[in-house]
């Protein structure tokens, strides 16, 4: 437990939970990433420009904490073909969950959704699980 | 404050929370995953510091009659516990888990010099439109 950074963590958690907040306040949208991405994709009328406008500034944030040297270095040396699968399983199982992290964890949770608990729980297990199997059983370094 | 700046304020804001949180930071979140192993729980602290903030604010803003900035709420209304929830939380914890990147991490490092949130994120997306694709019609 030598890595554990608890203040910029539970700091960086409420900026995100303040950006949920805003978002619902002023947009009247909730700040589930991987819907705002599957629905730039949808193609609904008149839909898409808060879509564009949230990820632009998310992008813009990464670009940000660079520019102010903050940003820790990249990983080096995972292979592309994993992170070609975890994309592929990430996309795949938001789309039919309706939900990630941050959609069902940050904002679900805060609506008190029962849905969004039971979505939280599975991925958090399935995720500890998925750890374990590629980096202990396969020992791949990532 | 027109709505589509505000909309980039808040992935603004949501971002820098992500960076400075290091969610955004891929052997991080593989670290919190990692039970078995040298467990990092910091991770968790950042589950509890957004949800502190949405549990207080975000049932009264539900009351408001409509956004400052828009005309009306849109806010999920699904409510059943079935199987394409659990079977698609699975799926997308096997591949953060892999990965060691969920969606929002993944956008905000396309800012990183480096490919693999590229090859991430384009895959992220293909996912989607595959499981549209094969799921959407039936239901």
């Amino acid at each position: 437990m030598e890595n554990f950074t608890p203040v910029p963590a539970l700091l960086g958690g409420v900026l995100i939970g303040l950006a949920s907040v805003w978002l619902l306040a002023a947009n009247g949208r909730i700040a589930g990433i991987s819907n705002i991405l599957h629905g730039l994709f949808a193609r609904v009328p008149g839909d898409l420009a808060w879509r564009g406008w949230f990820i632009g500034g998310l992008v813009a944030a990464g670009f940000l904490w660079h520019a102010l040297g903050l940003a820790p270095a990249p990983r080096e040396g995972f292979g592309l073909g994993w992170a070609l699968a975890a994309g592929l399983l990430v996309g795949y199982g938001t789309r039919m969950s309706n939900g990630c992290t941050s959609g069902h964890g940050v904002c679900g949770l805060g609506r008190l959704s029962l849905r969004s608990l039971v979505a939280v729980v599975t991925f958090m297990l399935t995720g500890a699980l998925a750890v374990y199997v590629v980096r202990h059983l396969f020992g791949v370094a990532s | 404050m027109s709505a589509r700046l505000s909309a980039f304020g808040a992935g603004l804001l949501f971002g820098i929370g992500l960076w400075l949180s290091e969610m955004a930071n891929p052997r991080k979140v593989l670290d919190f995953l990692d039970v078995t192993g040298d467990w990092d729980p910091s991770l968790a602290l950042v589950m509890a510091g957004a949800v502190a903030v949405t549990l207080v604010a975000f049932r009264p803003v539900m009351k408001w009659p409509r956004p400052l900035l828009a005309s009306s709420f849109a806010l999920p209304t699904l409510k059943e516990i079935d199987a394409p929830l659990v079977a698609g939380a699975a799926v997308f914890g096997l591949g953060w888990g892999i990965g060691g990147y969920c969606p929002g991490p993944a956008l905000t490092a396309l800012a990183n010099p480096s490919v693999e949130p590229f090859v991430f994120v384009a895959a992220m997306v293909a996912g989607g439109l595959i499981e549209s694709a094969t799921h959407r019609q039936g239901r």
